[in-house]
């Protein structure tokens, strides 16, 4: 039994690290010019990555042409074991296991990146024109976050969704308003050691703009943390959506989500039955891939040549 | 320790080839160079940055930095092949018997123990002496090295002493164990004139007292006439040539050396004097101005003409930067105002107008942080002109290129580069082409050269008149270095402690009789005399004995 899911194990390594070559030599072949050259440098880790996200993306944008039925139909009897009508059984209501699995990425995957992007795009700017406008401005932003930031994420994001209900558009704002208050101490602390530097004096002396000064000459010189963390808080914000699903107020039933996938079908663990951890592998799968592309974005950034 | 057959060979380095490692390619760093050292001698080793002198000073120890390593020579030291010893008798070796003394004093003492229980670890770990025996020389040493306090000066921590101070405790603890030799990488680059002139003259007793050979690495060349027996002139990893300090000093034989020596003869021609009647571009009139409660400045007061440059002179410390603080507005003066072009400038920066500030600019002593990483030149050097005098796509490019061609940078090869990809000199004059870009009246110069080395530097300064002279500039230039001074100032303006001290033309503040503090800023200025260091001792042994 073990050297068979040993044999399992180091098939599908193999199988990935062929799939990463493949993938790296298909971009270095239809990526225009500068693009190219940056991709043949890529390392195999991060090659991997991209593939998996892109696979990501086409499973959630093609959905309904992936998936055999529909993600809240019920198809068969509950709990049914994998078979060739149903690919990976059905759940707990007998709905279709797989059909679900494929429009969870859709909903989940979105929900993640645009609370993420909204945490980033709000977090950076304020930290950004804290560091840079400095006086009572930082510190009644930065005093406001301590106070955000003392709550517990989870306690306050049940909180804050049961006060508002729970669509999925509160959802996303919810996590994302949590999230950007970390968001914006990272970017505040980068750049005040940017601000300190000769060139932001002299383009405050020179009378730029607030926002010229942020956008051209202090963010350049902190997108490095910044990208960094997006990669983290993205896998952050995956299993606090999980979580929320898990506790019954974040995706709510019938909407196919991986989160609540885990814990309906809890039930088939104590049979030694797999299916329920696919949703979690899932998660886990995309978590690996962004962190090996925001890796190798960081080493470039940094200038990091062994 | 040391040796009574002078004549014998201590150190012995033949044809030594150092390489270093960089984007995975080794590329030689010193090129065969021969050294040998007598016991009781100093040699001087100087050259511009890059050129091998601190490679070659630590390959005297057997040592090469991290990416770097030994290709070929051999490095003997007391008939011991230190390229070939294990590792375990070269540690037996350093500290004992070859002692090193970084530049940096304050990054090279642990800042969380005293200073004697730094300076005792060699000696005890060596066993030359126990720890009570090499504490109480200890204090022989820092009384040798005349810092104030021998006895306590000892249980201080590092950050309690001033620079000069910690640079003279470091190289007592170097002689702890009476070392055969010392390396002296750059000792006193990072000190004041004034400081200098102290580190130097206790240097020079201590290695004459204990018959110690050393090596002396520096980039100035006052500094080594004053220290070495011997000077050796190396360039991007070769020698140039080798003479006694008097020989070399006065009949150089290479073109290189010569160059080198005539960078500090460099002096602008003379203006005549200014017009009475010529209205002042800047007036600075009665500026106090503080940092909480501290003053910094007390009531400045001078004025800046067209085409002319100001020079401001002292020591760190004296306020000279918190000038151009006031002038740019960045600092409001407590009491007092500027004046540009006869119309008050509002204090703070936010409040003046973008002709005002355009008519204002800076240059940085650290281009390193004055340019933005990120940023290619073209948009470095554009954005001023953009944004100052509307120029847009063509224009705008033109106007780059003709700035970059007035700094002597190739547009074609410079244009899209980012700042990372220049040479320290290169940096500096693409900040001087920001400035310009502005088409200012006036250019603040921050310290622009102490950054850089003298012929870089020497060629900034040729620029800085050059275009003075084109363009009709004034500029305010701070500087602690008197050479720079005496090579562009029209005026002078000596401050100490935050007060001018003296001021005037150039000839005058330079003419006798000086005010006191003036006397000793010029009289530490280190000249290309390898008497001066004695001389100068002689005469301000008093002024100088008394602790700072």
């Amino acid at each position: 039994m073990t050297t068979v899911l040993i044999l399992y194990a180091a098939l599908s390594i193999a199988a990935a690290i062929c799939a990463s070559w493949l993938f790296r030599r298909v971009l270095v072949r239809f990526s225009p010019g500068n693009l190219s050259e940056e991709f043949a440098t890529a390392p195999l880790s991060a090659c991997f990555g991209m593939l998996v996200i892109l696979i990501y993306v086409l499973v959630a944008a093609l959905a309904p042409l992936l998936a055999p039925y529909e993600p809240d139909h019920i198809v068969g009897g509950e709990f049914l074991p994998w078979s060739t009508m149903h690919l990976l059984g059905t759940d707990n209501l007998g709905r279709d296991m797989l059909s679900r699995l494929v429009y969870g990425a859709r909903n989940t995957v979105s929900i993640a990146f645009l609370s993420t992007a909204i945490a980033f795009i709000a977090g950076t700017s304020l930290g950004l024109l804290a560091a840079t406008v400095g006086g009572w401005l930082d510190q009644a932003l930065s005093r406001f976050i301590d106070v955000i930031i003392t709550i517990p994420g989870l306690v306050f994001s049940l909180l804050l969704l049961t006060v508002f209900g729970t669509s999925i558009s509160i959802l996303i704002l919810v996590i994302a308003v949590i999230d950007s208050s970390r968001v914006f101490r990272l970017a505040r602390a980068v750049a005040i050691d940017v601000v300190a530097m000769d060139y932001i004096e002299a383009a405050r002396l020179r009378g730029e703009t607030l926002w010229r000064l942020i956008t051209r000459e202090i963010l350049p010189n902190a997108t490095a943390p910044l990208v960094a963390e997006f990669g983290l808080r993205f896998c952050f914000v995956f299993l606090a959506i999980s979580a929320l699903s898990f506790l019954g107020v974040g995706i709510q039933p019938p909407t196919a989500d991986w989160g609540s996938m885990v814990r309906e079908n809890a039930a088939l663990i104590t049979f030694g039955d797999i299916t329920p951890l696919l949703p979690a592998g899932c998660i886990a799968v995309l978590t690996v891939a962004v962190n090996f592309v925001v890796d190798w974005m960081l080493h470039r950034a940094s200038g990091l040549k062994e | 320790m040391t040796s009574k057959e002078n004549g014998s060979k201590l150190l012995n380095l033949t044809d030594i080839w150092i390489e270093g490692q960089s984007n995975g390619q080794w590329t030689p760093l010193v090129r065969g160079v021969n050294l040998s050292l007598h016991r009781g001698e100093v040699l001087g080793l100087i050259g511009e940055s890059g050129a091998g002198k601190s490679t070659l000073g630590l390959a005297a120890m057997g040592f090469t930095r991290d990416g770097c390593r030994f290709s070929g020579g051999s490095v003997r030291f007391n008939d011991v092949d230190l390229l070939k010893t294990s590792e375990a008798e070269k540690r037996r070796l350093r500290g004992r018997s070859i002692a090193y003394v970084a530049q940096s004093a304050a990054a090279s003492f642990n800042p969380a123990h005293r200073l004697i229980s730094q300076h005792c670890e060699m000696p005890v770990k060596h066993g030359v002496m126990s720890r009570d025996d090499a504490a109480r020389d200890g204090m022989e040493l820092y009384r040798r090295m005349r810092l104030p306090n021998p006895t306590e000066i000892g249980f201080r921590y590092p950050h309690q002493v001033s620079g000069g101070q910690l640079q003279r405790a470091m190289t007592a603890m170097a002689m702890s164990c009476r070392p055969d030799l010392i390396i002296f990488d750059e000792p006193t680059t990072a000190l004041d004139v004034t400081t200098q002139i102290e580190v130097l003259r206790a240097i020079r007793r201590i290695v004459t007292d204990f018959n110690t050979a050393a090596i002396y690495i520096s980039h100035d060349l006052a500094v080594v006439a004053q220290m070495a027996d011997r000077i050796k002139v190396l360039l991007r990893g070769e020698e140039v040539e080798e003479a006694e300090t008097r020989t070399m000093l006065s009949q150089p034989k290479e073109d290189y050396t010569k160059s080198l020596w005539a960078v500090r003869s460099y002096a602008r021609d003379v203006r005549p004097p200014l017009a009475v009647d010529k209205p002042a571009l800047l007036q600075v009139a009665g500026v106090t101005a503080s940092y909480g409660s501290h003053d910094v400045l007390t009531d400045i007061s001078f004025d800046v003409h067209p085409a002319r440059t100001v020079a401001v002179v002292g020591e760190s410390g004296s306020g000279k930067s918190t000038i151009a603080r006031v002038i740019t507005g960045l600092l409001r003066p407590r009491i007092g105002q500027v004046l540009l072009d006869g119309k008050t400038l509002l204090a703070h920066y936010r409040d003046r107008n973008r002709e005002e500030l355009r008519q204002v600019q800076m240059i940085y002593q650290m281009a390193d942080t004055a340019l933005n990483p990120k940023l290619r030149l073209r948009e470095i050097i554009g954005r001023p002109a953009e944004m100052y005098l509307g120029l847009k796509g063509k224009q705008l490019q033109e106007r780059i290129r003709a700035l970059l061609r007035m700094i002597e940078l190739e547009p074609d090869k410079f244009l899209d580069r980012l700042p990372s990809e220049l040479s320290g000199g290169q940096k500096q004059r693409v900040g001087i082409a920001r400035a310009l870009a502005a088409e200012p009246k006036l250019i603040i110069c921050d310290e622009v050269t102490s950054a850089l080395d003298q012929i870089v530097a020497e060629g900034v300064l040729k620029l800085l008149d050059r275009l003075q002279a084109e363009l009709g500039l004034s500029y305010v230039f701070i500087t602690h270095d008197l050479a720079t001074v005496r090579a562009i100032a029209d005026d002078v303006i000596v401050m100490q402690k935050g007060r001018v001290v003296e001021q005037g033309m150039k000839e005058d503040v330079f003419q006798p009789p000086h005010h006191p503090y003036t006397a000793r800023l010029l009289a530490s200025v280190p000249q290309m005399d390898p008497d001066w260091l004695t001389r100068s001792l002689e005469k301000f042994t008093d002024s100088l004995d008394s602790p700072q």
